[in-house]
């Protein structure tokens, strides 16, 4: 299989790399890029635990080729903010106890955000199908839906801390 | 910010909803899970697991394989039979009653006894590199026959998953207490029930993953364990190798549930690996891996007589409970259904008990511990049996219930199995559950809602669970019989500036040790937690524990750390009163300061003696040795007992058969609070998983022993859209166990939920008639309830 050029901004940095035409977005941050804070937690894009912004969507990025992010944006949850600087989602989910484990949080948090930005008002219940694409195990879902709304309600929950 | 920040050395963080100190790591993907360590010639191992349910291996062929570009090697069962000294462990041995275990290897010679049994393994390069080959892996299965339903299974002439033992039957234990006879025949009215508790997956949702390191003449496991010491001890057994050269890290853990208490054939075979190619090795499941071949739970079948009175006293509760274990007996597979014979009488005065458990082998993957391990089952069909029971009688359930609560005066309170109950307050989660839950109301409202073609019901359960594992002597080898101890460790150290660091032996994988560990410890240091790192999961660091499951980490480990943070205090007292010439005994520590009692300007805070515990001056008297360092190990006499009593709302949609649960009100009781926003946390994602249980998850096999839920399109779990917001509160019954007062709580919502669940189901669909319900309660299952009522009502 012959490598394909890409670039890629990643958090705000441009990458440049010859990957497979196989290789998985998430592969290639873990793998490629040693950003590991994007988890892989199925085989079916069920789990929403690789859930990354393209281009300010949220993706999950086991279903995106490396190569369909070609000149693409990326921001993975590393990006989003930082300890000394929270995104107001890290900043709720700390303060209302919404992760357990750990490790559905950054895709949980990456698709919260895009969901905000898409409905900065959400009732809860949109909250909850919002999330429908992200599986956690650990909180029951309760104290996720807590800290998004109480996100919600920061006026700056849209705000992107450029990394 | 409602919590404790920077600054706070008041004495009381203990009951207070501390921010977790794990938490800006998680949230920012700073964490470091095992998949995500990458180590200097790092190889990666892909398992090319059975097809087959049941089968020999005829031929494996690895040339092809070994091959392909990158590949470094390629084993099959045969090559690597001599690396491995012992086969995987099973560490219950009953007094009395003979365990069939047969010899589990890593890699299979001979035959396969499930799908994905492990064949051969791949180490290439790159992950992808060791896929494709694996994919050229050939081997020739001649198929058996398969037996998956464990009731055929003990039928004669079923297909036999061990041929040697001429029986798929692998054990029977039995435990009883009073007179069952008498208490049958007092009976005026006996219910005998026929439960389904379904076979689930734990389904955290990070997969295994291991990597076998050599370093020197170490090797190094990193694994997504709950339990990095007993790995070790039983790894090095397998390994035939000196327990001291083998050094096992639990990193982060996401989520485990029961599924990583487990020593795993990946975890040895990746130490062999590295073993041999003298390279690291890791390896990392796939999620249908995971459903394959990590363990399941439940997967019983109860068979429930329980007896009472006309007046609503009961009279005894009988039980034979069939476990279908699967093909291997794991670490403690047989003795998972039995792990929650104490509470099989729940709340309950029973005169007499009898309880009876079969293991059965099964062409299927092992059966062990998942959230509860034991307790759900048994919480089960005894709460439903309550209320089969009740309506038998023509009784309120809650009344019945009522009446046969152990009162709270009775505690410590022996049961007829001669099991002793800590404490318990059972009117009292259940008079709080009501306040918040007003039955009258709930009762008018489901009447108006019925005649609009809505079907409201709602389901209770009051429940005990028996949690903190465990009192040593009770369940080693002279008791119960587990090869093993329970009890848990903790070293405190505090640094010659003043902060400090706790080593626990119990590993955490989300419960927030980090945090409750360090509240407990600050107020007996007279120090911030934030100042109050807390390590575990180190086979290298800190003393010997035995882990994180059965909710034990506060109640064992958590006592254990509070003993070593107390033994500290104690040599700072003498050191304070050494520097202030003053009596020990009359040093007090109030706060952030250990003051002379009734002089509070002489003191010093902890920093000021952990100076002079490292550096010693002169007023310090040299028998006081250097240093602020205390190891203590807690054994508790007995388990604890938390309990609770939950109330369940759902609606059915009775044209498709679909549940879904509108209210959840929980009032659980676990003693004093160490922090009280991880309990709500934990009895959230404990009901969770029984809705699941309840309503949506299955493990499936067809009768050729495929596995059908082998991803997480066909297993479900649920989702926040089928969730509603839950409703918690708490009781506080201090244990007598521990200084703490503390009972477990992480598996409470587990165990607490499924009846309560079913029964509101059962209760929205009695006027079409239906009477009883089988879990998962799915829209296919329910619909057909429904018509089958309203055929026997025509």
């Amino acid at each position: 299989m012959s490598a394909v050029h890409v670039s890629v901004t990643v958090n705000g940095h441009r990458h440049e790399a010859d990957v497979e035409p196989r290789l998985l977005l998430v592969h290639w941050l873990r793998d490629g890029l040693g950003l590991t804070g994007t988890h892989v937690g199925c085989d079916t894009s069920n789990c929403g635990a690789c859930t990354v912004h393209l281009n300010g969507e949220a993706v999950k990025s086991c279903t995106v080729l490396a190569v369909q992010a070609d000149r693409a944006e990326v921001t993975t949850i590393e990006g989003l903010g930082r300890a000394d600087r929270l995104h107001p989602l890290q900043e709720a989910f700390w303060e209302h106890h919404g992760l357990q484990c750990g490790y559905c949080t950054p895709g949980m948090i990456m698709a919260a955000a895009d969901l905000l930005a898409r409905n900065p008002d959400p009732s809860e219940e949109e909250v909850r199908h919002g999330l429908e694409g992200n599986l956690c195990r650990c909180t029951g879902y309760h104290n996720i839906v807590k800290a998004v709304m109480a996100a919600a309600k920061s006026s700056t929950a849209d705000r992107e801390v450029p990394a | 910010m409602s919590t404790t920040e920077a600054g706070r050395t008041d004495g009381a963080h203990v009951g207070r909803a501390m921010r977790r100190k794990e938490d800006p790591r998680m949230i920012t993907g700073l964490t470091r899970y095992t998949d995500d360590i990458v180590l200097p010639g790092m190889l990666h191992a892909t398992i090319v697991r059975s097809p087959e349910a049941h089968a020999e291996i005829a031929s494996i062929d690895t040339s092809a394989a070994a091959e392909r570009p990158g590949v470094m090697a390629v084993f099959t069962g045969e090559d690597l039979a001599g690396d491995f000294a012992a086969p995987m462990a099973m560490v219950w041995s009953p007094p009395g009653v003979e365990i069939k275990t047969p010899e589990h290897w890593p890699l299979k010679r001979g035959e396969v006894k499930h799908v994905g049994d492990p064949v051969a393994v791949v180490v290439a390069t790159s992950r992808e590199a060791s896929v494709d080959a694996a994919e050229q892996v050939v081997v020739d299965y001649n198929p058996k026959h398969v037996v998956v339903d464990m009731e055929k299974a003990l039928e004669q002439g079923s297909p036999l998953v061990w041929e040697q033992f001429g029986t798929n039957q692998t054990h029977e234990w039995s435990i009883s207490g009073g007179d069952m006879e008498a208490a049958l025949a007092e009976a005026d009215v006996v219910v005998e029930t026929r439960f389904v508790n379904h076979r689930t997956a734990g389904a955290p949702i990070e997969p295994r993953s291991s990597i076998g390191e050599p370093r020197g003449d170490r090797l190094i496991l990193h694994s997504s364990t709950q339990v990095p010491h007993i790995a070790r001890f039983v790894l090095a057994g397998i390994l035939g190798m000196p327990e001291d050269k083998l050094r096992v890290i639990a990193p982060d853990v996401g989520g485990g549930f029961g599924t990583k208490l487990q020593v795993y054939p990946e975890e040895a075979l990746v130490l062999a690996l590295a073993k041999r190619l003298a390279r690291p090795v890791k390896w990392t499941e796939t999620r249908s891996e995971n459903m394959t071949t990590t363990h399941h739970g439940r997967d019983q079948i109860n068979y429930v007589t329980l007896g009472a009175k006309r007046d609503g006293t009961l009279t005894g509760c009988k039980v034979r409970n069939l476990c279908d274990l699967g093909a291997y007996q794991q670490l403690l597979t047989p003795f998972i259904p039995e792990l929650g014979f104490p509470v099989m009488g729940g709340c309950y005065k029973f005169p007499a008990i009898e309880l009876t458990f079969v293991g059965v082998f099964t062409n299927k993957f092992c059966t062990d511990a998942i959230r509860g391990a034991g307790r759900p089952e048994g919480t089960y069909w005894l709460e439903l049996s309550m209320d089969k029971l009740a309506a038998e009688l023509g009784m309120d359930p809650l009344e019945l219930r009522r009446k046969n609560f152990i009162p709270k005066e009775d505690f410590p309170f022996e049961t007829a199995l001669g099991i002793v109950y800590d404490s318990g307050d059972y009117h009292g989660t259940l008079d709080r559950l009501l306040e918040r839950f007003d039955l009258d109301d709930f009762r008018r409202e489901q009447a108006e809602l019925r005649e609009g073609g809505i079907y409201r019901g709602v389901g209770f359960s009051t429940y005990v669970e028996v949690c903190g594992l465990a009192p040593s002597r009770a369940v080693g080898p002279q008791g119960v019989g587990l090869q093993a101890a329970y009890w848990e460790s903790a070293t405190v150290r505090v640094h010659p500036s003043g902060s400090a660091t706790v080593y626990s032996g119990a590993s955490p994988h989300g419960q927030g040790h980090d945090t409750s560990f360090a509240q407990i410890a600050a107020d007996r240091l007279g120090i911030d937690p934030q100042n109050v790192d807390v390590l575990h999961g180190d086979t290298d660091q800190g003393p010997w524990g035995w882990g994180t499951y059965g909710s034990r980490a506060l109640a064992v480990g958590g006592e254990a750390v509070a003993r070593a943070a107390l033994r500290v205090q104690e040599k700072a007292r003498r050191i304070c009163a050494a520097m202030l010439e003053a009596a020990p005994e009359d040093i007090e520590l109030a706060g952030d300061r250990f003051q002379v009692r009734g002089s509070p300007d002489k003191s010093m805070t902890m920093a000021e003696i952990a100076g002079a515990a490292h550096i010693p001056p002169q007023e310090l008297p040299a028998d006081i040795e250097p240093g602020l360092d205390e190891t203590a190990a807690f054994d508790p006499e007995n388990f604890v007992y938390p309990f609770g009593a939950h109330a369940c709302v759902v609606d059915v949609d009775v044209e498709t058969g679909k549940v879904k649960v509108i209210r959840y009100v929980a009032v659980d009781d676990c003693g004093p609070a160490i922090n009280p926003t991880l309990i709500d946390g934990q009895i959230h994602g404990g009901v969770t998983h029984a809705i699941g249980q309840a309503l949506y998850e299955q493990v499936v096999y067809d009768d050729s022993g495929q596995l059908v839920t082998g991803t997480f399109v066909d297993y479900a779990l649920p989702t926040a859209a089928e969730l509603p917001s839950f409703e918690t509160d708490r009781t506080e019954t201090p244990s007598p166990v521990n200084s703490l007062g503390v009972k477990g709580v992480g598996e409470a919502g587990t165990i607490g939920a499924t009846p309560a669940i079913t029964a509101a189901t059962i209760d929205a669909l009695k006027p079409l008639g239906v009477e009883d319900l089988d879990m998962p309660l799915t829209p296919m299952r329910v619909w057909q309830a429904i018509e089958q009522a309203k055929g026997s009502a025509a």
